[in-house]
């Protein structure tokens, strides 16, 4: 507990509300979890390896992380869009569509999954055109890419809002007195003090999407090998009572999840301590 | 550490009958819980009613029925976990056999306590296709011709798509006469699926509303009930020449029913599905009656055909989960070339 | 989540719009692209979801809410709202005040494991909960025979049912949306720094009248606004609640368990009626909050000037 003495601060109250929250924190979050790993630990080194890499779970990784990536991706250039939009510009609607931006975090999952599977179905709204022009996205990885970019569409925006905001008009008015063009000024001046938000708001997303399961199975037409998910491999596992093969999927994805996580905080606590 | 459980179980059990004996001079309520699989129900909801009837008529006591649907197999998981089901009626008896595997919860000869294998009704697969039949699919061997697009759900998390699986196993084998051939014969069954859903209802979904693929191999009873729901003038049923039977098998869950002291209405309720009565509704709901005298009623629904069965051409369900559906075996084959 | 402040921070600011800089075709470009992007991900969801409930009329969309399942299963979604949102946010206060007033060592360690939950797949969420307290639960496989004295197996004993009933699913619900409030505090109080706690402990004050009086009230929207968005997930948490629910009808099934059931039961335009009236309590939540900045901007003007950058965390 020594490590955790306050460094500077005469404010009372750290003991019982760091009390509070490490309590809390070990009953719900930490103890349960570790439940994974105990389960997980029955396995040998060995046994386990093979667990986490036989040929479907492999592929089943290549999709999860992959169409994850893919939409965190996505999510960057319509996240930084619609931020710059909302931001700079005044238009009708503006703040319907600030308002729809969170949607995606008061949807529940299988909602969004069933609606998005109706819609992009051949006999859905979209799906009746794009699927005769050869484009199908239900029961594809795309449809999972979808999915997966409307679960994780609101980060990117909101991480890159505020950076926005604050972002000194003087610096773009001397780009522009220097000489530079618009492109040269976003490129050069803007983007660069947007990035540490960008990457935030990409990795939320991205860690998101990894474990999300809801929406997801309803678009994806879980074939093996192609559209399968490795959520939904931890529940085929589950339906054999091979609860130490699930757990060894749910300690990769987790661990996957907390490294991300982890990283961005150091980073940020690095580039704020550098700005500082 | 056994002889004092024992004792204390005694002690309950007299506890028990005790209370029992005190309070049958007034009606009680009793609650029971039914943890079924998917497409039942419709078939329970009503057979939940007639017997609160009938055993409001033969005892006084009021029972109210719970209900719990989902895939079968992840049911038989709940109730291993802790889920406080009376009776468990899933679709295989290898679900049913997990309660005695894996959480000790009914005995091991479970299927020989109630007739025919512990199944009161029992079905089979059939293609349901669309109105006019436009692919021409007659019998199995339509469903593996190229452009043919076949819905069935995932084998690994359905009890139904086990069924699905085994009966196009069952004709290939017999048809072509070898593992090999046999095991060919589903690969490119199964090149043809498009979508594998989680369960039964969802391959019925993505079939009929999303209009995904040009055949399904369903339940008969789900056929049938997609028929009624969607319009005959929409789809139509395809018998092929040889389908598996399905026993759809049931049991009480001893460990619930003895904590619950619920034992006696529950036997009655299970029972009670093959009475006439119980025999009726099941036929009504498109379930065969095993009961020959009401399944001689409903004779014009079902079409005869031949079929398989489990025990004698799988060699039961243990052995079948193991070589086709468990982790590597042939369904996992199949896909890993 | 953090973005949810940026929000506010941009309202109240948006006032002094620069948006003179860009040409004309850019800037029709942007809001063109934007307005697809939100349309196609957003929009056209959320409407389909009201075309298909009220595909049948009026009648038939109210009838979804008057069967006694449906009922039942708002009355379960109340309830655990109601019992996780409150913990979680006086989790949320102190968690904010350990980690915005104090520097510790393993501060970072500590927030990613507060976070940790929105990156758990909701699937494993439930699961954790079946592997404590379920019938086969914690060290089950390693002892020899089902009679042993570990957690899950004791309470099954006891009678005391906690996964497939309601306590299962209370926690599982705790779980997921046990980030939000504290997410969303943690920023705010460390942009406010410590200044205005010290004054008031310097004039005498006591801790708890310095917490009351002097930090909650300046970060009362913020709370609000996280107390907002874990009820909207508390309310609509679906994967994690799945698995321990055991999904009883009208006894363990929650709202959206009870469209996917309804769904299930071919049953398409209930399941979309009762999924509308998810939407709608998303909706609510959205105008709610549009309406606390509103009221808010000026308050936050203040606040945000100097220190908005570190919002991102």
């Amino acid at each position: 507990m020594s490590l955790l003495r306050p460094q500077r601060s005469a404010l009372p109250g750290f003991g019982l509300s760091l009390g509070i929250t490490v309590a809390y924190l070990s009953l719900i979050v930490l103890l349960p979890l570790s439940a994974v790993f105990v389960k997980a630990a029955g396995f040998s080194p060995v046994e386990f390896w093979q667990a986490v890499t036989s040929p479907r779970v492999l592929a089943s990784y290549r999709l999860t992380f992959g169409a994850s990536f893919l939409a965190a991706l996505a999510n960057v250039p319509a996240g930084v869009i619609l931020a710059w939009v909302l931001i700079r510009y005044d238009f009708p609607g503006r703040r319907i569509v600030d308002a729809l931006v969170d949607l995606p975090f008061a949807l529940p999952t299988a909602v969004a999954g069933i609606a998005l599977t109706a819609i992009y179905a051949k006999n859905g709204w979209l799906g009746q055109w794009l699927e005769p022009a050869g484009f199908k996205v239900a029961y594809t990885w795309i449809g999972v890419w979808v999915a997966l970019t409307f679960v994780g569409l609101p980060f990117v925006v909101r991480t890159v809002q505020p950076v926005l905001e604050e972002l000194e008009p003087e610096l773009e008015e001397a780009a522009a007195t220097l000489g530079a063009t618009r492109g040269q000024t976003f490129w050069r001046v803007m983007f660069p003090a947007l990035r540490p938000a960008i990457i935030t708001g990409f990795a939320l997303a991205f860690a998101r999407a990894v474990g999300e399961y809801g929406s997801v199975v309803f678009i994806s037409g879980n074939m093996p090998l192609k559209t399968e998910i490795t959520p939904l491999l931890i529940i085929t596992k589950l339906e054999q009572y091979d609860y130490r093969g699930a757990t060894a999927l749910a300690v990769v994805l987790l661990v996957g999840s907390f490294t991300l996580l982890l990283l961005i905080q150091l980073f940020q606590r690095r580039t704020r301590g550098a700005r500082a | 550490m056994n002889s004092s459980i024992l004792s204390l179980r005694t002690a309950l059990a007299v506890f028990l009958l005790a209370a029992a004996l005190v309070s049958t001079a007034s009606a009680k309520d009793i609650a029971l819980l039914n943890v079924s699989y998917d497409p039942t129900r419709e078939l329970y909801v009503d057979f939940n009613a007639a017997f609160a009837k009938y055993w409001k008529a033969k005892t006084g006591d009021t029972v109210t029925i719970k209900q719990s649907h989902g895939g079968s197999g992840s049911q038989a998981r709940s109730i291993n976990d802790g889920l406080q089901a009376d009776v468990a009626t899933l679709a295989l008896g290898v679900d049913i056999e997990a309660l005695y595997n894996i959480g000790k919860l009914i005995p091991q000869d479970w299927q020989k306590r109630l007739a025919n294998n512990s199944a009161p009704y029992t079905s089979t697969i059939v293609f349901l296709v669309r109105k006019g039949n436009p692919k021409r699919i007659k019998d199995w061997d339509d469903l593996v011709k190229p452009g043919v697009g076949v819905v069935t759900p995932n084998p690994k998390t359905s009890g139904g798509a086990r069924w699905n699986y085994l009966a196009a196993w069952g004709y290939a084998l017999k048809k072509y006469g070898t593992e090999d051939k046999a095991k060919e014969f589903v690969g490119k069954l199964y090149k043809n699926v498009p979508v594998l859903d989680s369960g039964a209802r969802g391959a019925t979904t993505s079939f009929v509303q999303r209009e995904i693929g040009d055949v399904e191999l369903a339940w008969e009873n789900e056929a049938f009930l997609a028929l009624k729901e969607f319009g005959a003038d929409k789809f139509e049923i395809v018998v092929p020449s040889l389908s598996i039977l399905a026993e759809p098998t049931v049991a009480v869950v001893d460990k619930v029913v003895k904590k619950k002291g619920t034992e006696v209405v529950a036997k009655a309720y299970l029972d009670y599905l093959y009475s006439d009565e119980g025999q009726d509704i099941a036929g009504r709901n498109f379930y065969r009656p095993t009961n020959p005298a009401i399944a001689a009623k409903y004779a014009k629904v079902f079409p005869k055909l031949e079929l398989l069965s489990i025990d004698a051409d799988f060699g039961g369900w243990t052995k079948a989960q193991k070589t086709h559906f468990a982790d590597g075996g042939i369904f996992d084959q199949i896909y890993v070339k | 989540m953090a973005g949810n402040v940026s929000t506010l921070v941009y309202v109240a600011k948006h006032r002094q719009r620069r948006s003179l800089k860009d040409p004309l075709w850019v800037r029709v470009l942007l809001i063109g692209a934007a307005l697809l992007f939100v349309g196609l991900f957003l929009l056209v969801p959320m409407a389909s979801v009201f075309a298909e409930g009220l595909k049948k009329g009026w009648g038939a969309y109210f009838a979804a809410f008057r069967d006694p399942d449906a009922l039942a299963a708002i009355r379960l979604t109340l309830l655990t709202a109601g019992i996780a949102v409150p913990l979680n946010l006086v989790f949320g206060l102190a968690a904010s005040w350990a980690i915005a007033k104090f520097e510790f060592r393993g501060k970072a360690l500590l927030i990613s494991l507060i976070e940790l939950p929105f990156a758990v797949s909701p699937v494993v969420s439930g699961l954790v909960y079946v592997l404590l307290f379920g019938a086969q639960g914690w060290w089950g496989p390693y002892l020899p025979s089902g009679e042993h004295p570990w957690l899950g197996s004791w309470l099954n004993g006891q009678d005391i049912q906690v996964i497939f009933a309601v306590p299962g699913i209370v926690l599982a619900t705790i779980f997921v949306t046990f980030p939000f409030v504290a997410r969303e505090l943690i920023p705010i109080m460390q942009v406010r720094g410590n200044d205005e706690e010290y004054a008031a402990l310097t004039l005498g004050a006591n801790g708890w009248q310095t917490f009351f009086r002097v930090t909650l009230p300046n970060v009362k929207w913020g709370l609000f606004y996280g107390v907002i968005l874990c009820n909207a997930r508390a309310m609509g948490e679906f994967g994690a609640v799945s698995v321990v629910s055991g999904h009883i009808r009208g006894l363990t099934n929650t709202m959206p368990l009870h469209v996917e059931i309804l769904y299930n039961e071919y049953n398409i335009q209930a399941a979309f009626a009762v999924a509308s009236l998810l939407t709608l309590l998303a909706l609510v939540t959205l105008v709610l909050k549009n309406l606390v900045e509103w009221r808010h901007r000026r308050v936050l003007e203040a606040a945000t000037a100097s220190t908005t950058r570190q919002f991102i965390s």
